[in-house]
């Protein structure tokens, strides 16, 4: 098993989830949050104050897939999630040594 | 603006009494101007409550937004309260040349309960009276604004007690003075041909002597708050973080509600300060109305050159700064001034809030400096200029008498107009740095800095702005 967590542009999520439901990803998490890359951040400019904001608005998914799935979903996300332009996000891949469905209590694969 | 209730209108007694029953007739106020002053005095009310608590309640931190509306709202009612207390006596009764009298306090005397009757108070035409009783709503709400817009230098730090400490004191040694050295004359009605005109000038205040013109307030009102701000910013000391963190304006959406309904409400200020519903009061309409517009165009596009974009802040700004500039003028300009007054005050404002706001180093948070004191001396020095008739505009009545029109000539009219701003600049700076001084040795300036930092909804109000 594998967790998926990539950063990506908000306005794409709709787009991943659908290209993750098709490659057979049953489920993910969403959460909004903030960071920079190589984009970096941009400049407002108040009157005379002028203030760097740093960390950008990015919305990260976290999903757990089958090994068997990897590939297809690193393919879906890349495929998604891309513009082709500057902080389009990143995708990182963790090992995933256990599961539990709360419900039932089926573990590993049978779990996601 | 004189007031008296026993006195009959001299002008129109000689006269009137020939025609019998007219005489009561022309005693009483017109309707149509009664109903434009109560209209416009409801319109400034607005531009505090809630035009300014928005327009500046936007510009802070969202921790800190319900604190700004308290202090405004509060500081208008309070301001309210202590004008009808010996606020309006103080500044709008015969004195001497820098306070009235005790004749009006706790506004006695305006009405004759078991006569029914009301005291007249004059406007700028002869045999023209209003109802006193007008007159001092009217100018209620021109007292709290003043006062209120003080508070955007010492937003995000200060203490609810001190806000309200000093707006006493210096509502009481700054405010009523200057409204009253700038707006206190014997009205038109005192002189007749009889009367000794230099002892009629003599009982006015003292900068309304010296012929300096200021229409709704140039000088009262935006010069005197925009000093008094920026000594209080400079005496409280900087916010917490200033310049380390970023402070952005937690919702702009609300600062432009706020500028467009100062706009609206400002048609009450400068128009209804004609006193009448006629030629003048149009004129400062249309006046109030073309210079904003320049002044947002004029803000907008400079800061589109100098910065890189037009911003929504910006325009708002241009607004209020353009509303500023043109208040002294209004209806003592024609629209030349009003394009010329409309267009300066968006660039000179703009480096108020830039240039001149990093020359000094204080942090006048909301750019009460930058936008009111700046713009009220470029509107009052203005106001001087294009008062000329070669310049488009009505000149002023150098006799009361015959109400026969004139003008000095352009560099002695500037001289008068920089020699009242002068003065209202000294007067406010030493009132305002007495007052906070005097605050600060009472019960401390500032919230403590764990306060400062969590902000002051919670800490000063125990609430929030926004919950869920």
């Amino acid at each position: 098993m594998k967790l998926i967590t990539a950063v990506i542009k908000p306005f794409k999520l709709e787009d991943v989830r659908q290209a993750l439901a098709e490659a057979g990803v049953q489920g993910m998490t969403v959460t909004e949050v903030k960071g920079f890359g190589r984009q970096k951040g941009h400049t407002e400019l108040y009157r005379g104050a002028e203030y760097t904001v740093d960390f950008v608005p990015k919305t990260k998914i976290e999903a757990a897939v089958p090994d068997s799935l990897v590939e297809q979903v690193l393919e879906a996300i890349t495929g998604a999630a891309g513009t082709g332009s500057i902080g389009d996000g990143k995708v990182f891949v963790f090992d995933l040594e256990h599961a539990v469905r709360i419900r039932t209590g089926e573990t590993g694969d049978a779990a996601l | 603006m004189k007031t008296s209730i026993s006195t009959p209108l001299r002008w129109g007694a000689g006269l009137l009494a020939a025609l019998g029953p007219a005489l009561a007739f022309a005693q009483t106020p017109d309707k149509g101007d009664t109903a434009w002053m109560l209209t416009s005095t409801a319109l400034v009310l607005l531009m505090s409550v809630p035009a300014l608590a928005l327009f500046y309640g936007g510009l802070v931190r969202s921790k800190n937004m319900l604190s700004v509306l308290m202090q405004v709202f509060v500081g208008f009612s309070l301001i309210t309260v202590l004008w009808c207390v010996y606020g309006y006596s103080f500044a709008f009764t015969t004195g001497n040349a820098f306070f009235g009298s005790t004749a009006r306090l706790f506004l006695s005397g305006l009405f004759d309960s078991s006569a029914g009757t009301f005291a007249m108070g004059a406007t700028f035409s002869k045999a023209t009276p209003m109802y006193e009783i007008v007159f001092v709503a009217f100018q209620a709400t021109f007292a709290a604004i003043t006062c209120c817009l003080i508070l955007g230098s010492l937003v995000e730090r200060i203490k609810f007690s001190a806000v309200l400490l000093f707006l006493v004191i210096w509502f009481t040694f700054a405010y009523i003075p200057v409204a009253h050295m700038v707006w206190f004359w014997a009205g038109p009605d005192s002189y007749t041909p009889e009367a000794n005109a230099d002892e009629l000038l003599a009982s006015a205040g003292l900068i309304w002597q010296w012929g300096a013109l200021d229409f709704a307030g140039g000088t009262v009102v935006h010069i005197n708050a925009g000093v008094a701000g920026l000594v209080g910013a400079i005496v409280l000391g900087k916010r917490v973080g200033l310049g380390r963190e970023s402070m952005p304006p937690h919702n702009l959406t609300m600062t432009m509600i706020g500028a467009s309904m100062l706009w609206f409400g400002w048609f009450g200020f400068n128009a209804g300060s004609a006193l009448e519903a006629n030629g003048f009061a149009a004129l400062a309409f249309m006046n109030t109305f073309l210079a904003t517009a320049c002044a947002v165009l004029s803000w907008t596009f400079a800061e589109w050159l100098l910065k890189g974009k037009p911003s929504m802040l910006g325009a708002a700004s241009g607004a209020v700064a353009g509303l500023v500039a043109i208040t002294p003028a209004a209806g003592n300009v024609g629209i030349p001034g009003a394009f010329v007054i409309g267009l300066a005050a968006g660039v000179v404002c703009l480096w108020g809030c830039t240039g001149l706001k990093k020359l000094i180093g204080a942090d006048d948070s909301l750019d009460v400096f930058g936008v009111h004191g700046l713009g009220g001396i470029l509107g009052a020095l203005l106001t001087g200029v294009f008062n000329a008739p070669s310049l488009g505009g009505p000149g002023l009545v150098t006799d009361w008498v015959t109400v026969a029109m004139g003008y000095p000539g352009i560099g002695a009219q500037l001289l008068i107009q920089a020699k009242a701003v002068g003065l209202v600049v000294v007067w406010t700076a030493v009132v305002s740095l007495i007052g906070f001084y005097v605050v600060k040795a009472v019960m401390g300036l500032r919230v403590a800095e764990e306060q400062e930092r969590e902000g002051l909804d919670i800490t000063s109000h125990g609430e929030r702005a926004y919950t869920g």
